[in-house]
């Protein structure tokens, strides 16, 4: 039988490299102050909502727009859960009930005149974000609302059960490292399907020692990962919660019909218009589904903060688009993927800590991340033009 | 000395290794009308674009000589300073600039450094719609108030005010309808008149025989030969044979095996209205239906309402205030969506494959299975990827798309292929009747016979297959029956045994005289 190889797409793996040599040229930087297990556990807990929402985000960009109230309604549904209850003295369910409708009501006004009225989503947006905005302060009444229940505050700032050992010059939480060994068996068991089925149907497989490389070095990466938790206080609630929601997204966006959907309306409306799918409905859904996660993440701040602020999300949306751009998305639409969009969103994690922890203001931070989303958009752009 | 105004001698183009052009000549006299064949792909494109500076000065091999010059040209601007301009396919027009601003558009009238004259813009181009047949437009209207046909001549009055001495079109009729491209010709032969000299780059050959004073044949990057009127044979025949290396006996493939069964779509009474205007009727009683196994044609001038028929009839993706019936295998179906379109049994196979019919950015599995998916590749919503792959495998090698893979950006394919995509994608929703709009424009000899084949596939299925086409000869060669429709009305129904390029006019002809008399019974 004839064997067909071929070689694993770097360019795939080209963000995730680039997030890597980040990380360790700040671990030189810092003289491995962003490798320590504490460090670790904040990159998570930091990062939490940014990751939540590029990937709501990415899916507007594949329709070839952003959403720019995402921060608006991160502060809106923040404060909502707030004021249910710091002011009505109900308990969290309800606030997280009221939060997740707030989210969804507003995603679905969004929605409406995007889809259905055909109004630019820029403009949209940007009308969301002032009114949700004005809306947080009118509201708090400009106030911050807290301290907001532990239990609450557990979403954004809790652990999951942890079963602590000692170990070497501190501890070791063997739920997290439990957790790991399951992730590696998953891992291992899904490239072998993987490769299973491409034999079956005869599709061209990749070298085996890059595949094996590829496994080494993500084995690697999730001991690493979840070691460095295990030396802290075990897995972050909000993990949990992140891994979830990209899980579900990856097996959305790759797997659905109403996923792939969304990449072919971005690729050229048109086409699939006369192809059956009504785009209306689905830009309606993206946006509506882009107020629901902007609702978990306005949960998971304040729940973190102890507080609803004003203020709180404030130019996140630009953080979320830039995830997704830093991810590989292409900015007309029809092209980029979920985990290119969490890495994008690690990307920028990964600068914000870094420099934090080497002493830089966040003035500076800003003309860096700029520069680093600018060069990661060139590079994407200027090697596809290559291509052709 | 020499009575060529260019010369291109021995020309050598590389890409990454592979020779799209090989040592190709070409030469065109002054005064000329020159065509240049080749099927898709076989470096007429090219050719132009090393002539034009596109390719500039060094990238190449050989000689550009033009008016005994060398010339080494480093980009675009060079070469129409030399008075050669090239007119691509896809127009280089700015939709919603006035037809004055789009003539000079590049070579703005000025009255001093960087400040733009006006007046002086109106005038001369008005001048230069005169040259160009069109001196009734208003040049202060946007470009995009006129149909694609005046589009094109706007094109040419641009290069006219460029004081052009060579034009080349690049396959200017693709998109135009028999009379529009009747005008365009006679436009050609006019400058020809006035001195200047053309390179038409087309695959109609009835255009070329009708224009050219001589035809250049090219074929995998290499000159085959140059015929020249009065000398050479001449005949569209002789000019296939050489574009394809063999000779083309029967440009449509013979239909066997095909048994002609119960009619299983009917469209009765259909009346469609105008998407903007409510008031103007669009569509008017059509009447049509099709048997199985049976390959019908609706041929009509562009705007006769062909398309609007096939898009109101396929989920009422086109007009308003729509009407009538629609039976599909005896059953009078509700089609409102594309959606219902694709569960009845219904397929269009869209015309304009790069704005309807494909994601250029995606490939060609995606492409392919995008419609029939949530029927036969998903389950619950969630994809079944191998069953996916394995189809559009086997369409691949069906259709005889050429490729690397499945995987291939479509965008990168040649216009042929990409045609081969569209059709593969509503092959795969398994219909009964398929409505192809356009299926060949725009592709080259070899591709479209391979398009002719898969209706014929396709009719020996048993399916009920409604081609809609521009070319006449197309619809003859391939229908066994003909709906000649004009504006938005049935004008006749013709048979193969008595269809004629000349019977579908005399149709037209004779609906256009009646539509009048009926104008005059009115008022």
């Amino acid at each position: 039988m004839e064997k067909k190889r071929v070689n694993l797409d770097m360019k795939q793996y080209g963000m995730f490299i680039a997030l890597i040599v980040i990380y360790l040229i700040f671990a030189a930087l810092t003289g491995g102050k962003n490798l320590t297990p504490m460090n670790i556990n904040n990159l998570v807990m930091q990062n939490g909502y940014v990751v939540i929402l590029a990937i709501g985000m990415l899916l507007c960009v594949l329709t070839g727009n952003v959403d720019l109230g995402v921060g608006s309604v991160v502060a809106l549904c923040g404060a909502s859960a707030g004021i249910v209850m710091m002011d009505y003295k109900m308990n969290m369910w309800v606030a997280i009930i009221a939060a997740l409708a707030i989210g969804l009501l507003v995603g679905m006004f969004a929605g409406f005149f995007i889809a259905y009225l055909s109004i630019p989503p820029f403009v949209v947006t940007l009308a969301t974000m002032l009114m949700g905005r004005g809306l947080t302060y009118t509201l708090l009444q400009a106030q911050t609302k807290g301290p907001l229940p532990a239990n609450y505050n557990f979403i954004g700032a809790g652990f999951l059960p942890t079963y602590k050992i000692f170990f070497g010059d501190g501890i070791l939480d063997l739920v997290s490292i439990f957790v790991a060994i399951i992730a590696s068996v998953a891992l291992v068991w899904a490239e072998l399907k993987s490769i299973k089925t491409k034999k079956k149907y005869n599709f061209a497989l990749a070298p085996t020692w890059q595949t094996v490389l590829k496994l080494g070095i993500e084995l690697f990466i999730i001991w690493f990962f979840f070691y460095k938790l295990a030396r802290y206080n075990g897995l972050p609630f909000v993990l949990l919660i992140m891994v979830i929601l990209i899980g579900i997204y990856a097996f959305v966006t790759t797997k659905t019909v109403a996923g792939r959907q969304i990449y072919a309306l971005g690729g050229n409306r048109k086409a699939a218009n006369l192809s059956g799918i009504d785009t209306n409905k689905v830009f309606f859904w993206v946006y509506t589904n882009m107020g629901v996660l902007s609702a978990i993440a306005g949960i998971v701040l304040s729940a973190r903060n102890g507080s609803s602020t004003p203020k709180a999300g404030d130019g996140f949306e630009m953080d979320a688009i830039a995830s997704c751009y830093i991810g590989g998305a292409a900015v007309a639409g029809g092209s980029g993927t979920i985990l290119g969009a969490v890495i994008g969103a690690f990307v920028m994690g990964i600068l914000n800590n870094g420099m934090s922890l080497f002493g830089w203001s966040t003035d500076i931070q800003k003309i860096v991340k700029g520069a680093v989303l600018l060069g990661a958009v060139t590079v994407d752009v200027l090697s596809k033009r290559k291509k052709n | 000395m020499s009575d060529y105004i260019l010369e291109m001698k021995h020309i050598t183009k590389e890409f990454s290794g592979v020779k799209a052009l090989d040592d190709v000549n070409l030469q065109v006299k002054k005064g000329e009308i020159h065509a240049l064949c080749g099927e898709n792909g076989a470096g007429k494109s090219t050719l132009m674009n090393v002539l034009s500076g596109v390719y500039p000065y060094g990238t190449y091999e050989g000689d550009v000589e033009y008016n005994g010059e060398v010339c080494r040209f480093h980009n675009l601007r060079d070469s129409e300073h030399k008075g050669i301009v090239i007119i691509h396919q896809e127009l280089a027009l700015s939709p919603l600039l006035s037809i004055a601003e789009n003539v000079f558009l590049g070579n703005e009238q000025l009255s001093m450094k960087g400040v733009i004259d006006w007046t002086k813009t109106r005038q001369r181009a008005q001048e230069m719609l005169a040259k160009v047949g069109l001196e009734h437009e208003n040049v202060n209207a946007p470009v995009n108030s006129l149909g694609v046909g005046k589009q094109q001549l706007i094109e040419i009055a641009k290069a006219m005010a460029k004081k052009v001495e060579l034009l080349i079109l690049d396959e200017p009729t693709a998109a135009l309808n028999d009379e529009e491209s009747k005008k365009l010709l006679d436009i050609m032969l006019e400058l020809k008149r006035q001195g200047i000299t053309c390179i038409i780059i087309s695959h109609k050959l009835n255009e070329i025989s009708y224009v050219a004073d001589a035809v250049t044949v090219i074929r995998d990057g290499k000159t085959i030969e140059t015929l020249i009127k009065g000398v050479d044979d001449f005949s569209e025949d002789r000019v296939i044979k050489a574009m394809v290396g063999r000779e083309l006996t029967n440009r449509y493939p013979v239909r066997e095996g095909v048994t002609i069964g119960d009619t299983i779509f009917e469209v009765k009474n259909w009346n469609v209205f105008h998407p903007d205007d409510p008031n103007r009727q669009v569509l008017k009683d059509i009447n049509i239906e099709v048997k199985a196994g049976e390959v019908v044609g609706l041929a009509g001038l562009m705007g006769a309402g062909r398309t609007e028929f096939a898009m109101s009839v396929f989920g009422h993706s086109y007009g308003q205030k729509i009407s009538g019936t629609v039976k599909i295998n005896g059953e009078e179906v509700n089609i409102h969506t594309v959606k219902d379109a694709i569960n009845n049994k219904l397929a269009y196979v869209t015309e304009d494959r790069k704005t309807n019919g494909l994601n250029l950015i995606g490939d060609i599995k995606e492409n392919m299975t995008i419609a029939a998916r949530p029927k036969f590749f998903s389950k619950r919503g969630v994809i079944n990827g191998n069953d996916e792959i394995l189809a559009a495998e086997e369409y691949r090698k069906r259709i005889n798309v050429k490729a690397n893979s499945i995987n291939q950006v479509v965008g990168s394919l040649s216009g042929g292929n990409q045609q081969k995509v569209v059709l593969a994608k509503w092959m795969l929703t398994q219909p009964d009747v398929l409505i192809l709009d356009e299926p060949t424009r725009g592709i080259d000899v070899g591709a479209k016979y391979e398009i002719y084949c898969v209706i014929n596939e396709l009719a020996r299925a048993g399916k009920a297959v409604i081609v809609i086409s521009s070319e006449m000869p197309e619809i003859i060669g391939t229908c066994d029956r003909i709906y000649v429709i004009n504006e938005g009305e049935i004008a006749g129904e013709l048979s193969s045994a008595e269809v004629s390029q000349e019977k579908i006019m005399q149709c037209v002809m004779a609906h256009n005289r009646k539509d009048d008399g009926n104008g005059k019974e009115e008022s």
